[in-house]
């Protein structure tokens, strides 16, 4: 069947008037000193570097940046509450404390989502319906846990590891600082947490919240810096267990560095997820699956849907459906609520994501990109989807981590599942059909730790989390995210 | 349907439908996009009264108050149709006479439905014949749950040959079909039998116009305008009574179908109430304060 093309003009008369919410409520120190042993301090060495706005390339605070030796003191500090208090502590009281922290993130939701906007770029709309009540989701479920281990591994006793090196990415910087800290400090262990350079922001206002909640000196220490840092931080002697969420490339590093050590570590790293559509899926419910799978927090997501399946023939209609619909999103100020797609985190990032988008088409990828006005000043980039691609397509191999979508059509079931485990990674994946019994049969044979069926980037405290092959070791979320933080006895 | 066959399933995922609609309608209309919008609504609304008790008293007040909103304020647009029961339309057409405000009138033994075609098909003439500019009529749900869908398919292309002239909108009253599935089916049908407005509901059976079922109709509108280059209107009606929905309406039809049917010959709302309400927001947002409901006339 061809017919001329009928086009929707969503340009239209009635545009939204911006829509900015308010930065007059929230406080940002300055400058933002580390938060070691209860107590805000300049690093030893009085080193600073600035945190932007991604959105405009301004300045919004100068942080300190921890050397080796103020990585040293957070471990020392650590240490001796983890000696003297914490894994002392009756586990309802650990239990009392983490309820609090999660009561006053609900409290101080607003100012938490504004300055995750802020400092990291993301839609205010996302910062404030996903990254801050699910981070005191987390904290509210592990909270529970934690006089309940004995449930948790029956006959067993469950002891805490000991001091826990955590470091953390740029993409969600509350969340993960709650999925890390959580059931870290629900299990006895006390933390040295390390946020992402470029959004350090939001673990120190929650640094000022565990302040607040008069938790003891020393059990969650935040000390920031790039990857020397970590890299301190990881190499420390006196660190017992290492978590981490980043890029395959870090990832790998760490596993050599604290192979021997007997540290125990758990590695959240990247991934290249295969979305899959048949034809008696809902397809225009499909089609925001697919918005939401690639163009959520603008690509900058390691489970991201980035790799899309398309049955043969529905792929046409879906593929006109997907331009349409991004035509609609809205790309602009992170603060503004009407915002669908916010700023890219960094400008390293956005020259990656460009490279890529380059090579896309010099391997003779068809682009398409939404025809929206990109701001003069910060990082953006339009979505954007490529036809046209193969497996054997760098942009189909490797991980973006940008709102770049790579679409493949299949004809057999059999041929999809060989083309969505033919990657190095294996984090997440989504099927879309009517039928339940494809989902479970699918879901077994695609080997990733996570598939949605019929939605796709859903997260609950509850639902573990994690990687097969380079996309890494170890679960977090659920009774299984307890695991990486105790020893079994 | 006429034109090809679609290579997609119309089976609808209701928890992802609702999604998406909480997504659309948590959009911040503000400031000048909220005054446009609240103007356009007043333009796109079918003021409606359809009682048992109606008087032509009381239809002369309404077809008043069409081209009077508030006069205290002078740039309001009119309404764009009155919807009456068939008695009623010969009182409202001359009470309408030079203000360009449309008639419509339910008509196929509205609401349910529940007679024969022949009748059916003699109250859409007379209806048209005393002057309704629009006919609204009801589809027969009894066949179409029985699976019956070419006897209700003939029957709407039947009820348009007897508009003539006449706009035909189609009720489906998804009240009664109950899942979006159905909804999807029903819109696809009527559009093919000939509609040239799909509408949710009589406003007589609860739950009438809800958001998933708006957005799935015009979700049907979208696929059948790709495949046929017509454009069919969608109306809401039943449960539409204030302005805050009516705007987020309006953000649901401005990212699903674009701008050609931001205007009331591609959407109407089907209301009573509405238009007090938008009004009180328009003069809200000019003074400042709310003002009593002893301001608004109540026709």
């Amino acid at each position: 069947m061809k017919t001329e093309v009928k086009t929707l003009d969503f340009n239209t008369d009635w545009e939204y008037s911006p829509a900015l919410e308010s930065t007059d409520h929230i406080h940002i120190q300055e400058p933002t000193d580390l938060f070691i042993s209860g107590e805000f301090i300049p690093g030893v060495r009085g080193k600073y570097f600035e945190t932007i706005n991604p959105a405009n390339e301004e300045k919004i605070a100068n942080v300190a940046e921890a050397e080796k030796a103020d990585v040293d003191l957070a471990v020392k500090a650590a240490r001796k509450a983890y000696d003297n208090v914490w894994s002392k502590m009756k586990p309802t009281e650990r239990g009392k404390y983490i309820f609090r922290i999660a009561r006053l993130i609900q409290e101080r939701a607003r100012e938490f989502a504004v300055i995750e906007s802020l400092d990291g770029g993301k839609p205010i709309r996302e910062s404030r319906d996903v990254d801050v009540p699910l981070s005191a989701a987390h904290f509210f479920y592990y909270a529970g846990w934690a006089d309940k281990l004995e449930y948790a591994f029956p006959g067993r006793d469950a002891h805490p590891v000991g001091v826990a090196g955590q470091i953390i990415p740029w993409n969600f910087p509350l969340l993960m600082a709650a999925w890390k800290i959580a059931p870290a400090l629900a299990t006895g262990n006390t933390i040295v947490l390390k946020p992402a350079e470029t959004t350090p922001l939001t673990a120190m206002k929650l640094a000022e919240i565990i302040q607040e909640c008069d938790l003891p000196p020393g059990v969650v220490n935040i000390i920031n810096g790039g990857g020397n840092t970590g890299q301190a931080l990881v190499e420390h002697a006196d660190v017992d267990k290492i978590a981490f969420t980043g890029s395959t490339e870090v990832g790998k590093f760490i596993m050599k560095t604290v192979v021997g050590t007997g540290k125990k570590y758990t590695l959240e790293l990247g991934g290249k997820a295969a979305n899959i559509l048949f034809d008696d899926a809902p397809v225009d419910q499909a089609v925001e699956g697919i918005v939401n799978g690639i163009f959520f927090n603008q690509g900058h997501v390691c489970c991201a849907g980035s790799r899309l399946f398309v049955q043969e023939n529905i792929a046409e209609n879906v593929i006109s459906k997907l331009k349409e619909r991004m035509e609609t999103l809205i790309v602009g100020d992170p603060l503004d609520k009407n915002t669908d797609i916010g700023a890219i985190n960094s400008k390293i990032q956005l020259d990656k994501i460009k490279m890529y988008v380059d090579i896309g088409q010099k391997e003779g990828g068809s682009i398409f990109q939404s025809p929206c006005s990109l701001p003069k000043m910060g990082y953006w980039h339009a979505p954007t989807l490529f036809t046209d691609v193969s497996q054997s397509h760098r942009i189909v191999q490797e991980e973006i981590f940008g709102p770049v979508l790579a679409i493949q059509t299949f004809r057999t079931v059999d041929e999809v599942i060989m083309k969505a485990n033919n990657t190095p990674y294996g984090l997440s994946g989504g099927v879309w059909t009517d039928k339940g019994s494809k989902i479970f049969s699918l879901s077994k044979k695609i080997r990733a730790g996570v598939i949605w069926a019929n939605t796709f980037n859903k997260f609950d405290p509850s639902a573990p989390f994690g990687g097969y092959k380079e996309s890494g070791l170890g679960r977090e979320g659920g009774v299984e995210g307890l695991m990486p933080y105790v020893n079994l006895v | 349907m006429q034109s090809g066959t679609p290579t997609y399933t119309r089976n609808i995922d209701q928890v992802n439908a609702q999604e998406r609609v909480t997504k659309l309608f948590s959009r911040s209309i503000k400031k000048e996009s909220k005054i446009v919008a609240l103007n356009t609504v007043l333009s796109m609304i079918d003021l409606t009264t359809l009682e048992g008790k109606d008087s032509q008293g009381k239809v002369k007040q309404l077809c008043y108050k069409a081209a009077h909103l508030h006069d205290q304020f002078s740039n309001l647009p009119n309404v764009a149709a009155i919807c009456v029961y068939p008695p009623m339309v010969p009182v409202a057409k001359k009470a309408l006479n030079g203000t360009g405000i449309n008639v419509a009138s339910v008509a196929t033994a509205f609401p349910s439905g529940m007679t024969s075609l022949d009748t059916k098909l003699e109250e859409v003439k007379t209806v048209v014949a005393a002057g309704a500019d629009e006919v609204d009529m009801v589809i027969s749900r009894g066949k179409f749950l029985q699976g019956e869908y070419d006897w209700v398919s003939d029957e709407i292309a039947k009820v348009k040959e007897a508009c003539g002239e006449a706009h035909l909108k189609v009720i489906l009253e998804s009240g009664e079909l109950v899942t979006l599935d159905n909804v999807r089916l029903a819109s696809d049908l009527a559009m093919a039998a000939g509609a040239d407005f799909i509408k949710t509901s009589t406003g007589k059976v609860s739950p009438a116009a809800t958001p998933s079922v708006v957005l799935i109709m015009l979700e049907a509108i979208r696929d059948f305008y790709k495949q046929t280059g017509k454009k069919i209107g969608m109306k809401p009606a039943g449960g539409v009574s204030k302005a805050k929905l009516a705007v987020q309406y309006l953000v649901m039809v401005r990212e699903t179908l674009g701008q050609d049917w931001l205007s009331p010959d591609l959407f109407r709302f089907g209301a009573s109430s509405l238009a007090n309400d938008v009004i009180m927001q328009i003069v809200k947002q000019s003074t400042g304060v709310y003002q009593s409901t002893n301001y608004f006339s109540i026709d």
